[in-house]
Order: structure tokens, then sequence, then C-alpha cells
């Protein structure tokens, strides 16, 4: 195709009732233990990854919960599932179950969002 | 024997009343209504436990109907004047009042959703407050929305007119928190398809029971908090609802469209307390509550030598400590008639 030169640009806004649940659904129904993150980032302070790659744990509570799978593919990668942040976590949450399951079923349910 | 008059005959002034009476004294109670019980016949279940509200009415309306103290119903307070060591009490105008002790225990009322615009209350159809909502949630309330369905998708919105510079209310009203959380999982229990969001600031859950309520909200019964608060509502020519907010976790804005929209209103005090107040020689906080003499050793004490305060006139209060308050009151007027 000929290149005009123009760009689309993607909407910043999240709109949610294009929100595809189903990888949430999926994860939420094998580890249950994840609905009741408060977001208080004690995951991302204690990460090992952080220190040398951007990479923030706690926003893959958010990235799931507002159905953002092609970002979250791409961050789930820099875990090495050394398992600190379960550790540290006041809700006892099995995050690295989370990261697994999200990582076995994203294919599924990638979804391009413009 | 000494006569107390207790202005205002809610949860407050019952309690007080009904201790007063059993350490003795001679109590008549001033309630501007037909009824008793105040603000708690707006509810129907408490948190944290949904203990229904008819359970403390009932045993409100037994001190009230066993108990020897007297109740002037639909009656006001005019003035209050000192006299040879005593209070004249005018009331409706007309009738005079002699007494030893005053408490006052005069109570909150609910924010006035219409003054935050931007949400839409009584502008749009289906935006409610949490008082609205508590009656809905009656056996035989009726939860449909235009089309006769019941709703599909519903949202809280956290601290209307509390926290809030817009509606002049700086401070924290203390209960919307946790009575969201209740609504919330009282509306899950009659809607299991329902999608419920909660969109907070802070969540407060500073009592007995209440944290484990929030938790339970999102473990059991899959209510979503999003942290943001909403900018604005508008209404769809199907009277659904579009909501903006920032989803502040994120960073992002973030749109939805609900069905139904429930607005978590705060407390404020009463409209005529700062005028009665001043009249009296009783201060008044910046927030409109009346001033304690001592917010540690004497929450009970007015800056009135004689006159006292019970309940939500000195703060927004839960019905619990509202009890507890009012018990302390009678305490406090008790010691200071054996003092004199």
């Amino acid at each position: 195709m000929k290149d005009f030169g123009f760009t689309m640009i993607k909407q910043r806004t999240i709109d949610y009732d294009q929100f595809d649940g189903r990888l949430l659904n999926e994860v939420l129904e094998m580890e249950p233990s994840f609905k009741v993150c408060l977001s208080c980032g004690g995951c991302t302070a204690t990460c090992s990854a952080v220190d040398l790659v951007s990479f923030n744990v706690r926003r893959m509570n958010l990235l799931l919960r507002r159905g953002e799978t092609v970002e979250l593919e791409s961050e789930i990668k820099k875990c090495m599932l050394c398992g600190k942040c379960m550790l540290v976590c006041p809700r006892g949450i099995n995050i690295r179950n989370v990261i697994m399951l999200i990582k076995k079923s994203i294919p599924k349910y990638k979804t391009v969002t413009l | 024997m000494k006569h107390i008059v207790i202005i205002g005959g809610g949860i407050a002034g019952i309690e007080t009343a009904s201790a007063l009476t059993d350490a003795g004294h001679w109590v008549t109670v001033i309630e501007k209504e037909a009824q008793v019980g105040g603000k708690l016949n707006n509810w129907s279940y408490l948190f944290p436990d949904f203990t229904p509200v008819d359970k403390i009415k009932s045993v409100l309306q037994e001190k009230c109907s066993e108990k020897d103290f007297s109740i002037l119903h639909q009656t006001e307070v005019s003035s209050i004047h000192r006299k040879n060591g005593k209070f004249n009490i005018e009331i409706s105008g007309e009738h005079q009042l002699e007494a030893d002790a005053v408490v006052v225990a005069t109570g909150y009322e609910l924010f006035d959703a219409r003054r935050k615009e931007e949400y839409g209350y009584k502008i749009y159809d289906h935006v409610i407050t949490s008082a609205d909502l508590e009656q809905l949630l009656l056996p035989n309330g009726d939860l449909t929305v235009a089309a006769g369905e019941n709703p599909k998708r519903i949202a809280f919105v956290h601290c209307v007119g509390s926290r809030d510079e817009k509606s002049g209310n700086h401070y924290c009203s203390k209960v919307c928190c946790i009575t969201g959380v209740k609504q919330a999982i009282e509306l899950r229990k009659r809607l299991p398809e329902a999608e419920i969001y909660c969109f907070y600031m802070d969540l407060r859950m500073y009592g007995k029971r209440f944290e484990e309520l929030y938790r339970e909200a999102q473990e059991k019964y899959d209510i979503e908090f999003i942290r943001g608060r909403l900018s604005e509502a508008s209404e769809k020519i199907d009277k659904s609802l579009l909501i903006k907010a920032e989803d502040t976790l994120s960073g992002r804005p973030l749109k939805m469209n609900i069905d139904l929209l429930v607005l978590l209103v705060g407390m404020e005090a009463g409209k005529g307390t700062a005028s009665a107040a001043a009249s009296c020689g009783i201060g008044c906080e910046d927030s409109g509550f009346l001033k304690t003499a001592d917010s540690f050793l004497k929450s009970n004490f007015s800056e009135q030598e004689g006159i006292f305060l019970a309940g939500s006139c000195t703060a927004p209060m839960s019905v619990n400590d509202t009890i507890l308050h009012a018990r302390s009151a009678a305490q406090e007027v008790n010691n200071w008639l054996l003092r004199r």
C-alpha cells in the first residue's frame, strides 16, 4: 500500500465496553487468590528483575484487568519466576502461578487493540 | 430530682435518655419528627454484618415505651437561656421547659447529591444515592431500570460530598466506604449476573470487621474496585450512562457504559446547627459539626458548662459509635450533676 505519510494514533482512553475478559476470567478461575490484589506494589518493590529491566509486577494485574493482552505478553517475559513477590504479598497471592497461567493461555486470547 | 432535656430523638438522644433515666433522673426528649430513630429510619441493613435496622429500631422503641422518660414529638427548640443556674428552653415558640442540664443530640444530614451536578442526580433517571438504594435493597425493592430489566453493569462512586473542596467538605464521612462495600455485596446477592464496580480514592476500612468485608467483596462476590474519582456521568438516549474516570493505577483515562450509578453520599452538619449553636454559645468546627471541649478527654462536653453533646452532631459516626458516644454522654451528665 502506498504510504501517504499519515499515521493512526492509538487512543489512550481505556474503553471498558470493548473489554475482553476471557483471559482474566480464566486466570481468576484457576488462581482465585488473585482476586484480592490491592495494587500495593510490594511485589514490584522486591522484584529481582526491576533493577535490570523496566518491569512492574503490579501492572500485570492492571493490564490483565483492562484486557491489554499485547503489552501483557511482552511484559510478562521479563519475569524470572523467582517468587520473591510471593514472600512480600500482604494478601498471600500465588503470583508465580498467575504469571504461569497468563503465559500458558495468552496465545489463545491475544487481541489486537487499535 | 434533676431534669435533663435532650434535643433530638435519634439513636444518640434515645440512648442517652434511657441511660439517664436508669440513673434516676427526670428526662425529656425533644424530637422534631413524629417518630423517633432519626436517620436510622432511612436505612434497611447495617454494616458490617447486615443486621436488619428493625432490630435496633425495636430496641429503641422498647426503651421509649418501657422507660419513664417523656418525648415531645413534632417539637423544636426556639431558644435556650441560662437563668439562676438552670436552663430555660423555649419550645416551638410557646412552651418553656426548665432543665438542670441539656444534651444536644441533633445528628447529621445527608449530603444533597444534586450539588454534584456533574453526576446528574435528579437529572438522569438511573443515578441514585446510597440512601435511595437502601430502600431498594428491602426484599420487595424494585431494582429494574428503564427497559424493565435488571441493571447489567452498576457503578458506585465513593466520597460524594466528602473530602471534596468543591462541596465545601474537607473531612471524611467515615461510613460511606464500608456502606459501599456492604451495598455492593447486597446487590451481588440480588443480581448474580451483574458487573459491579466501585470507584474510590482511598478505601478507609477503619472499623472492626470492615477490612474483612472488603476482602470478601473482592474474593467471594467479585466486586471490582477501580482507583479513580469519577469526573462526570452523561445520559445516553437509551437512559444508560457513560461515566468517565482516570484509572489512576494505570495512569490512563477510562470510560464505561453502565445501567445504574450509585452515589455514596456523606454526612453534613444539620443546616440549622451553626446558628442554633451560636445562639447558646457553642462553637462549631470548620467541618460545621459541633465543637467538643477537648477531643480526647471531653468529647461529650461543649464549650458551655451544662450543655453536653452526643452522637453525630459532633462528627460523622457509625450507628455503633453513636450508641457508645451516647452512653458516655449519659455518664458525663450524671457525674457532672453529682459534682454540683
